[in-house]
């Protein structure tokens, strides 16, 4: 491992988390299919995970506190998954698709 | 070498994170997505954290990906339906606020790192994460236990949450029978 060979960072790991997050942002922010927004959102979840355990196995390995919070963001990211779509569902059933703008019920 | 795992790793991630939110196909975009969380499982094994690579691809790309799979599936989401381009203002002004967070998050990472490496060089306690002296931390067993005794109150939490959830969706998507009840009330 030490043989010249040049071991990624924190900082590599904190970047490209940095770099997940902002792509899942701006499906986010640019997706009109509610799909997308939630395919968004994982991505996002995603990054965070990256970002707890690059953090808890570089700078406290020894008490694991990052993958034990990265391992309540999944389980958090499932319920989100399935609230979420089943209200896609919903919105489906009543509305015959599930593009986010044409859903504007409670604007006025 | 670890460097290289890790830097095809990352461009397989962030390419496929590219391709799931431009591609106009629902399916392929769940499929990029879990393309993404297996790299990112890999990610997790270069890291040493064994476990959550495991758990990350079976829960996420396994069941939650599944999920969304199933719901495109049965909404019957066609390329047309799902691939609409959004406004140009939208796209731009969404790329100028991304950029700007981007930006930003890693000026802060930058400015961060610094204290971190004047810290680290102090206690010099470098080298590979997960390449413990004498205790493997990353295995299962330790996640375990730290899982179980220090944070057993939010897991009994976290329990309670996935109960509310799965409720929640229940109720949320069950067809609606209120013609129903109405002629057997009235």
């Amino acid at each position: 491992m030490s043989t010249g060979s040049w071991a990624p960072g924190l900082t590599h790991y904190l970047i490209l988390s940095a770099i997940l997050f902002s792509i899942g942002m701006f499906g986010l922010l640019t997706r009109r299919n509610a799909v997308g927004i939630l395919m968004s959102i994982e991505l996002m979840f995603n990054a965070v995970n990256m970002n707890l355990v690059a953090f808890s196995s570089f700078l406290t390995p020894q008490y694991l506190t990052g993958q034990v919070f990265a391992i309540f963001v999944v389980t958090i990211a499932a319920a989100e998954a399935a609230v979420g779509l089943a209200i896609v569902m919903l919105l489906y059933r009543n509305f015959r698709g599930i593009e986010v703008d044409k859903i504007n019920f409670m604007k006025w | 070498m670890s460097f290289a795992i890790f830097f095809i790793l990352a461009i397989i991630a962030v390419g496929a994170a590219v391709m799931v939110i431009t591609t106009k196909s629902p399916v392929s975009s769940a499929l990029y997505l879990i393309l993404v969380m297996c790299s990112l499982a890999g990610l997790f094994v270069l890291l040493g954290a064994l476990f959550l690579a495991a758990l990350q691809i079976i829960v996420y790309a396994g069941a939650i990906m599944v999920l969304f799979l199933f719901v495109i599936m049965l909404l019957n989401l066609r390329r047309d339906e799902y691939g609409h381009d959004s406004h140009i203002i939208q796209k731009y002004l969404g790329f100028v606020l991304v950029a700007v967070i981007l930006v930003q998050g890693i000026v802060i990472i930058g400015w961060a790192m610094k204290d971190y490496s004047a810290a680290s060089s102090l206690v010099s306690t470098e080298g590979t994460p997960g390449a413990g002296p004498a205790v493997d931390y990353n295995s299962a067993y330790w996640v375990a236990r730290t899982l179980f005794t220090k944070y057993a109150y939010p897991f009994e939490v976290t329990s309670i949450l996935l109960l509310a959830a799965m409720i929640g969706a229940v109720v949320i998507a069950r067809k609606k029978r209120l013609p129903d009840i109405e002629n057997e009330e009235g």
